[in-house]
């Protein structure tokens, strides 16, 4: 749960080094010089789902689950607890299927726990795949162990048999669990990206958040006449968290497909108008109004900073209040805003807001209950399933408006806000990230650079584009394309 | 019982060996096979490409950036920790006259001993942690908040492009100096003391030992250590992936090889390439310690 949507890379890593070790593991006893590190074993292929243990469909169940059939269900028990699971979750399907039996276990390290299951072929029938060391779901998609889960996505909801349970959900939801073009993963919790302030000082000091960015600059002007830090980001490690706003802003100006040509390397991407504005609006702030000395912060430091009242606005995902929970006095209330509008003609309004859904859940594919495995996801989809969720652990799910009405943290009632305003104005996620880790690098280093005022925003698109050419044009990179 | 010699020797070395071979030889053979293929590090056939993870690395300007930055380390490392250390040490164990006939370091210089061994005793990963501290670039940083109180203004020690690589060295010989004084001091001991008698009896100075008599007898030492220091500044992995903004900014400022290994190799799975750098790395470390122990050959002073 520390750090959900925002360090891929570092996951994807640490999981590699563990394959590699696991193969070392493995390698002594084949043949001493001869074994190397490059022979391993050929994935097997991928079983069809839906194994013996499927019984009748119905448009009440869907996926045809044997009602004695036990269940196991392995929970990531970190940030958000396993209560929703135990006490929500797990009782709906009890109330379902009184016969059946639920395992539960839960789990801190998914990956320790469950890898010797993988390879032993004994694996649960649902996992909530989170946490630091959680499992890589494309290695375990490449080996075939992953069910697919579009069955799920137009199973009926069911609070409404007549909608499909994709239109339940956060736009961009399915989307963000695919895996080579398919939906392999159900993220659950609803991320919100934007500017965090500290809604008591603005409200003490008779600050609004910025429509525009004329708006922003001009409160950025009053912001410092108080001593105070107007906008800041940690440039050590956390690059990432300003280019997202200039890709939010980039999005804004020319629509989604802005973003999504980026995710495709076509030709001019990143020279194209709406990057070239965002990136000049984001660096005339970071250059006039951050001191230089943020480049050499850590996230955490910044995140302090801010709730000691000397950094006004921050750039962060939804998982910032509860990752500064200890630091955080209790006069100091989060609020999020969108990023402000570029220019009068943005193709999308201000209130628009990038959203995510992370928390990945999977189904094994070769559990011994498949289809009480999708019964139990389409559970934690249902209205009720949703709200219990967000009243045990705090955070809001990708069900539309399972929220509403519920007593939530400043922080989590501001996301919900956003989440209402927004509609269906959701501005998408960045693929390239994942795939293109150098990209991301060049990306990172450039938004630096930009950032603290030692190139400008032409040089920056310039040597991104550069960048993405030669990514694009290096045969050892695996290329993915995606659309709207 | 010289019958059973070989079966003997051979015992004893057959289990080191193996696990040298294994652990080490294999992997380094391995490192150069993998180099000539576009391997990810996921499938089990990797395609052989030639020489075209070698023909890249020539255009690659992040590549050059670090080799350039192993340049300047080899110029500065070595050679400003040789000199510390040397200095510490002739302080340590001659500069304090001699008593008795017994000459000795400066009042207090057991203590030094121990307190310059310090850095050693942490680990990289801990030096690291403690230098961010240290280098913190607002006020909070230990040198900035020292500045501020004699009313100079904030540093940026790892933010400012053209400071961050020295910054950098500034650790990594902080660190290694303890250990060389201690490797010099033993050379010094070893040192007959009826040579300096006998040159403080002509009426040598301090300088004048130093430079006549502990330095040529010592110069077998110091050589090994520039070796040392040497393949240590083609390395500098931990301190610049802790350190560095981003692990190896501000703009490549302070990136190295390994670094730029690991990430090849771990971040964008690009193995094959990684495993050119490491083999690029390799010819580069074997070639400056052969260069060094030619260039520096003299003549061993038996005593």
């Amino acid at each position: 749960m520390s750090n959900p949507p925002s360090r891929p890379s570092e996951v994807s890593r640490r999981s590699m080094m563990r394959g590699l070790g696991l193969a070392a593991v493995a390698v002594p006893g084949a043949g001493v010089l001869a074994s190397c590190a490059t022979a391993s074993p050929t994935p097997e292929a991928a079983p069809s789902s839906a194994a013996a243990s499927s019984g009748a469909t119905s448009p009440e169940n869907p996926f045809g689950v044997k009602a004695d059939a036990p269940l196991e269900v392995v929970i990531f028990k970190g940030g958000l607890g396993d209560a929703y699971a135990t006490d929500i979750h797990q009782p709906l399907y009890k109330k379902k299927y009184p016969q059946a039996t639920i395992k539960h276990v839960p789990t801190q390290q998914i990956a320790q726990t469950l890898t010797p299951r993988f390879a032993s072929g004994d694996v649960p029938d649902m996992i909530a795949n989170s946490g630091s060391d959680l499992m890589d779901n494309g290695a375990l998609h490449q080996e075939g162990q992953l069910t697919e889960l579009t069955q799920l996505f137009d199973a009926p909801s069911i609070d409404d048999p007549n909608k499909k349970v994709r239109e339940t959900l956060v736009p961009g939801t399915v989307e963000s669990g695919l895996i080579d073009g398919k939906p392999f993963v159900m993220n659950y919790v609803f991320t919100a990206f934007g500017l965090w302030y500290d809604a008591a000082l603005f409200e003490k000091e008779g600050w609004a958040p910025p429509k525009d960015f004329t708006e922003f600059k001009a409160l950025c002007e009053k912001i410092k006449a108080k001593g105070i830090t107007p906008f800041a980001y940690a440039g050590k490690n956390a690059a990432y968290y300003a280019y997202w706003m200039i890709c939010i802003s980039a999005a804004k100006i020319g629509g989604n497909q802005v973003l999504v040509d980026l995710d495709n390397l076509t030709e001019t991407s990143w020279t194209n108008d709406s990057v070239k504005q965002a990136a000049a609006a984001w660096a005339e702030i970071g250059k006039t109004y951050m001191d230089k000395s943020f480049e050499g912060l850590i996230h955490t430091e910044v995140q302090t900073r801010q709730n000691q009242g000397k950094v006004a606005f921050y750039p962060s995902g939804s998982w910032l209040e509860n990752e500064q929970k200890k630091q955080t006095p209790d006069t100091f209330k989060y609020a999020i805003c969108p990023t402000p509008s570029v220019t009068a003609a943005d193709k999308m309004p201000y209130e628009a807001i990038r959203a995510a859904a992370g928390e990945g859940n999977i189904i094994p594919s070769k559990g011994k209950n498949v289809p009480g495995g999708l019964e139990y996801l389409r559970i934690m989809l249902s209205k009720e399933g949703a709200r219990g969720f967000t009243e045990k652990s705090g955070n809001i799910t990708v069900v539309k408006g399972a929220a509403a009405g519920l007593a939530l943290s400043p922080g989590n009632t501001s996301v919900a806000a956003a989440q209402d305003a927004a509609g269906e104005n959701i501005v998408t996620f960045s693929s390239f990230e994942g795939w293109y880790k150098e990209l991301e690098t060049e990306l990172r280093k450039q938004t630096n650079a930009l950032m603290f005022g030692r190139i400008t925003a032409d040089q920056f698109c310039a040597a991104m584009q550069k960048k993405a050419t030669a990514v694009k044009n290096d045969s050892s990179i695996t290329k993915q394309t995606r659309s709207l | 019982m010289r019958h059973g010699k070989y079966p003997f020797i051979v015992g004893f070395l057959i289990l080191p060996v193996i696990l040298y071979v294994v652990f080490v030889i294999g992997p380094y053979v391995q490192a150069f096979q993998i180099a000539l293929t576009n391997w990810k590090g996921v499938s089990a056939t990797p395609q052989y490409i030639g020489l075209e993870n070698f023909t890249k690395l020539f255009e690659d300007e992040v590549f050059w950036a670090a080799v350039r930055h192993h340049g300047v380390l080899l110029l500065a490392v070595p050679a400003i920790t040789i000199v510390i250390a040397l200095f510490f040490s002739f302080l340590l164990n001659v500069a304090g006259g001699s008593k008795g006939g017994n000459l000795r370091g400066i009042w207090g210089s057991k203590f030094y001993r121990v307190v310059y061994f310090f850095p050693q005793v942490l680990a990289v990963a801990v030096v690291g942690v403690l230098f961010q501290a240290v280098y913190r670039p607002d006020e909070t940083g230990v040198l900035n908040g020292l500045l501020n109180l004699v009313g100079i203004d904030n540093i940026g020690w790892l933010v400012n492009t053209d400071l961050a690589l020295w910054s950098i060295i500034g650790v990594i010989i902080w660190q290694g100096v303890g250990f060389y004084v201690v490797l010099f001091s033993a050379g010094m001991a070893s040192i007959p003391k009826d040579v300096y008698e006998a040159a403080a009896l002509d009426g040598a100075g301090r300088f004048r030992l130093f430079f006549s008599i502990t330095l040529p007898l010592l110069w077998d030492t110091v050589q090994v250590s520039w070796v040392y220091l040497g393949i240590a500044a083609f390395d500098a992995f931990a301190l610049v992936q802790v350190l560095s903004v981003d692990r190896g900014g501000p703009d490549n400022a302070t990136t190295v090889l390994p670094l730029e290994i690991w990430r090849n190799a771990f971040t964008y799975f690009k193995f094959g390439y990684a495993s050119a750098m490491g083999v690029a790395l390799f010819f580069m470390t074997i070639t400056f310690a052969a260069l060094t122990l030619r260039v520096t050959r003299r003549e061993k002073i038996e005593f």
